[in-house]
């Protein structure tokens, strides 16, 4: 099937020099554009443009391109990832737009996720999370067998689907609350469901969502955006494993 | 449990337990109004009235149904306006019909106006029986259990409201679907709030959230138009 070149369309991109700058939105145009190149491949064309002009080019996040990393953010004509399901932004193809549309990117939109240059948000607020009980405390020395601990089938899956999270925070931006929410609950929820995790289960469900609170994220209305529109389909009955978590935890406290 | 009530999932809880414990007031309420359609003579809803007047465990309960109102609310208040500062700088473009349901989007619209409709109502019935008075409200005999009980005539006071205006009528059934859709979401997930949920819950409670919501909106909605159309 031969190619379809998208002859002429419009990027309207925030722009923001740095995090004290106001910013504005700018529009671009992006003339012949395969339908079969990725999104970013389009951003690189529209960057090489700006360089040739003598412009600053847009800066925003990525690295692996495959879907695994979780860098690429981007929020585009009102979805984070754009207008496709399970994907991250590099998944996303430029087949899914069309001839002379107008495609607005903004970057993730949260107090706890604040700008540093156009596109691309401080996401040090999920480190921050995870460094508050996101592990497994382990003492060195040998390594115990893996089949020393029987895990079952149901919860090692279970285990194993919270953990394809990649912390890319599109779960943040599609909630109405910018709630952190569905991170926080796979993050628990992976280690919940594994005997290395439950010994410091209780501690890690209060001290990640007191740190979640302290960092300014919203609470959460169980709207279930934030499951829509991730990358990796974590589902929202996570978080109802976190509310179980923390509630017990408490009431153990 | 230091800072449980300050924390997301604490004030979350929160309105989670008073949702649970308004719905089932819900309920009980909706089964007692539908009286009011069985029997024109007003007898059987006179007795259900009395019987909610006079009962010492419903007389205890009510200050506790007010409390359960005001913690609701209040909670929704700090709640939402929480979650709202919590996004600084908005989404110039933003399409979320697909990734959520509006009533979920939207419950403090939904609430607020459900009080709206809450005080109005309020102030026709429950101010009336209780502190006001109404001539209507003259005393009934009704026979019950072989002797003859002088009771308030509720029915009275209620029929009157709705054979008198058809604004009234309207505005019941509009309480009623806005009810109803603040259920659609508000049901299933107080359930999640609490932690009793998992992927085949969520199907179960949505389907009966959707079932309980129905039967609050047209349940409630009945008795306005019952005598719109019959009188
Ligand atoms: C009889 C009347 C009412 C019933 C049965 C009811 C029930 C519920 C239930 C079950 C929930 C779900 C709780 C959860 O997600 O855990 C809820 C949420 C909510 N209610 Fe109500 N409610 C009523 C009246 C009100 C009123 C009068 C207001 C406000 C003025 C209100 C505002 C809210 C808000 C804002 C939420 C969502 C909170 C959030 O962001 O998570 N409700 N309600
Ligand atoms: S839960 Fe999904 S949307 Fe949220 S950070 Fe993890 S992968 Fe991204
Ligand atoms: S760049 Fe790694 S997930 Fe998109």
């Amino acid at each position: 099937m031969a190619d379809v070149i998208l002859k002429k369309i419009y990027v309207k991109v925030w722009r923001q020099s740095s995090p004290s700058d106001k910013g504005r939105f700018e529009t671009y145009e992006v003339e012949n554009v395969s339908q079969g190149s990725s999104f970013l491949e389009m951003m690189d064309i529209l960057n090489e443009k700006l360089v040739g002009e003598g412009k600053e080019p847009i800066a925003f996040d990525h690295d692996c391109r495959e879907g695994i990393c979780g860098m690429c953010s981007l929020y585009i004509n009102g979805r984070p990832h754009g207008p496709d399901t399970e994907i991250t932004t590099c998944q996303l193809h430029m087949r899914k737009f069309s001839e002379g549309e107008t495609i607005t990117v903004e970057p993730w939109r949260a107090g706890a996720f604040p700008v540093i240059k156009d596109l691309i948000v401080d996401r040090d607020a999920f480190e921050k999370i995870l460094q508050s009980g996101g592990f497994v405390s382990v003492n060195t020395g040998g390594v115990p067998d893996g089949n020393a601990i029987p895990v079952s089938y149901e919860d090692a899956e279970e285990a194993m689907d919270a953990a394809a999270c990649i912390g890319c925070g599109a779960c943040v931006s599609a909630c109405k609350n910018s709630s952190a929410m569905l991170f926080v609950s796979a993050k628990v929820s992976h280690l919940a469901k594994l005997p290395q995790g439950r010994v410091e289960a209780k501690k890690r469900a209060r001290n990640m969502v007191a740190k979640m609170d302290e960092l300014g994220f919203g609470g959460c209305t169980n709207t279930g955006a934030c499951e829509v529109e991730c990358p990796k389909a974590i589902s929202i009955s996570n978080i109802a494993r976190l509310n179980r978590e923390y509630l017990l935890a408490k009431i153990s406290e | 449990m230091s800072n449980f009530i300050t924390a997301s999932i604490g004030k979350k809880f929160m309105m989670s337990v008073t949702g649970l414990f308004l719905m089932m007031f819900v309920l009980v309420h909706l089964s007692l109004n539908l009286m009011l359609i069985f029997d024109d003579s007003g007898d059987l809803f006179n007795m259900a009235a009395h019987f909610m007047a006079t009962n010492p465990a419903i007389r205890i309960m009510e200050p506790v149904l007010a409390l359960g109102f005001i913690v609701h609310i209040i909670w929704s208040l700090i709640i939402t306006l929480q979650n709202m500062k919590a996004r600084p700088v908005k989404f110039a473009k933003r399409d979320q019909k697909n990734a959520s349901s509006w009533a979920s989007r939207n419950m403090l619209i939904l609430g607020s106006l459900i009080l709206v409709f809450l005080v109005v109502h309020i102030m026709n019935f429950f101010w009336k029986m209780k502190v006001s008075g109404d001539p209507l409200l003259t005393h009934v005999h009704v026979m019950q259990g072989g002797t003859e009980v002088a009771m308030e005539n509720a029915y009275a006071l209620v029929a009157s409201l709705f054979k008198g205006s058809m604004c009234y009528g309207v505005l019941y059934i509009l309480g009623s679907v806005l009810l109803g859709l603040h259920m659609t979401h508000g049901f299933w997930s107080a359930f999640q709030t609490i932690g009793f949920n998992n992927t085949v819950w969520r199907k179960r409670l949505e389907r009966i959230a959707t079932c309980f919501a129905v039967i609050v909106a047209v349940g409630y909605s009945i008795i306005p138009l019952y005598f719109m159309l019959k009188f």
